[in-house]
């Protein structure tokens, strides 16, 4: 089966980094899954999927029209499929978090991670969200505690607002090794990160190590 | 809005961990020819009757079911190697033994779809069975040594579906003895001396000293 798509695009982003697209867009999906805050959303390698992936379905599409082979058409719709799977996984468990979290995310320099529709939708969801409590439970509530971010007028913060918890732990594995790694403040949690082993530990510690790809969730 | 319960408390539902555990690679003795397929996951082929080819589980799986190919067992999956892993399980209490990080899933997939391809089938099935049950009980009795002082927790050579069940229980019990027994409070005097990090070599241990 001929391929019309140029390799050019994909080769000089993941070839050079050894690895291909579903691998990356596997580990950006297990992280995200796995962290309690939403990531970095991966803009530019989402893109190369979706190109990959409507390749791909128009290829197919011929194929079946011209009747080659069965099996081979066969064969590179599951790969298509895994790979739909992935992407909207992906884009799935973020959406999720935004849900849990939108006001917390639209509040914070987390806003900065999302794309510009998952913008777009945090700010609608948001909208629809203030605009029920409002309507349904905040407006008969007496003076004083009908914000939808503090709890009442005596609150300094906004008390309201639900956070991701960033103190829980996680499994990790480290692609290489990171040596001597200090978990806490105080200096008193010192830890060896040696490559391919798995370690649980606080997320909060190794955020840093997470957001520069030195380690990944598991 | 708040206190919505996390909907997979093991994050991964096993179905999913499964999906991840078919893109390890295995190797096929083709029954057909073509030529090679460039895939999104990566490029595979060309195949020749009988002449061995690496391709993703879940392709090996896909032409096993339509009768295009036979699966080679990994070298892993013989009798001899799991009965030696099985040892080393028994006489190490403290360590896991090292196996491919989707040894569950992999077998399980090649039991289902490729039984006719595997020697000894009931012998390794049995084995794994049982490598399975001393690591588990592993990782319980090491969970019974978690404490306030338990900041992080290595564990060398832990697979993938083990993790995966170990999950909810680890994090619960690290999350609560975090929160009720704050290391800054409580006076530790065994830190004293003990600050160096942890060198690789000392013979790999399953849970970080507590410090």
């Amino acid at each position: 089966m001929s391929e019309p798509w140029s390799e050019e695009a994909e080769e000089d982003a993941s070839s050079l980094a050894g690895t291909t697209d579903v691998e990356l867009i596997k580990r950006a999906w297990r992280n995200e899954k796995a962290a309690p805050e939403i990531l970095q959303f991966e803009g530019a390698l989402v893109l190369r999927v979706r190109e990959q992936i409507q390749l791909l379905e128009e290829t197919v599409e011929e194929s079946t029209e011209n009747g080659s082979n069965d099996l081979v058409v066969s064969l590179y719709q599951m790969d298509l499929d895994r790979t739909l799977y992935l992407l909207r996984s992906y884009l799935r468990i973020r959406l999720q978090k935004i849900e849990k979290y939108m006001i917390h995310i639209s509040k914070t320099n987390l806003w900065n991670r999302l794309s510009e529709q998952e913008k777009k939708f945090t700010k609608r969801c948001t909208a629809i969200l203030e605009k029920l409590l409002e309507q349904s439970v905040l407006a008969r509530l007496p003076y004083g505690y009908e914000s939808f971010l503090k709890q009442s007028i005596s609150s300094e913060e906004d008390d309201m607002v639900p956070e991701p918890q960033l103190d829980t732990f996680v499994f990790c594995k480290a692609k290489d090794a990171v040596g001597a790694f200090q978990l806490d403040d105080s200096g008193d949690e010192i830890v060896d990160l040696v490559a391919d082993d798995l370690y649980v530990i606080r997320y909060k510690s190794i955020k840093g190590l997470v957001e520069a790809g030195q380690i990944d969730l598991v | 809005m708040a206190g919505q319960s996390d909907p997979h408390p093991s994050v991964f539902s096993p179905p999913e961990v499964e999906f991840l555990a078919e893109d390890e690679t295995v190797e096929i003795i083709p029954k057909f020819s073509l030529g090679s397929l460039h895939m999104i996951c990566g490029d595979f082929g060309p195949f020749r009757p009988n002449i061995a080819s690496e391709v993703p589980l879940w392709l090996a799986v896909a032409l096993k079911e339509r009768g295009k190919c036979d699966i080679r067992a990994p070298d892993w999956m013989s009798v001899d190697k799991l009965m030696q892993i099985l040892e080393a399980e028994r006489e190490s209490p403290r360590e896991f033994q090292p196996l491919p990080f989707h040894y569950i899933e992999i077998s399980k997939l090649l039991f289902k779809h490729a039984h006719d391809n595997i020697q000894d089938i009931y012998m390794v099935r049995s084995l794994i069975e049982d490598i399975r049950d001393v690591r588990f009980h592993k990782v319980e009795t090491g969970l019974q040594t978690i404490s306030g002082r338990t900041h992080a927790v290595k564990l060398k050579n832990l697979s993938a579906m083990e993790v995966n069940i170990v999950r909810p229980f680890m994090i619960r019990t690290l999350q609560a003895f975090y929160k009720h027994d704050s290391p800054h409070i409580i006076q530790q005097p065994e830190k004293s001396g003990s600050r160096r990090p942890q060198a690789p070599d000392r013979g790999p241990r399953r849970d970080l000293r507590p410090r």
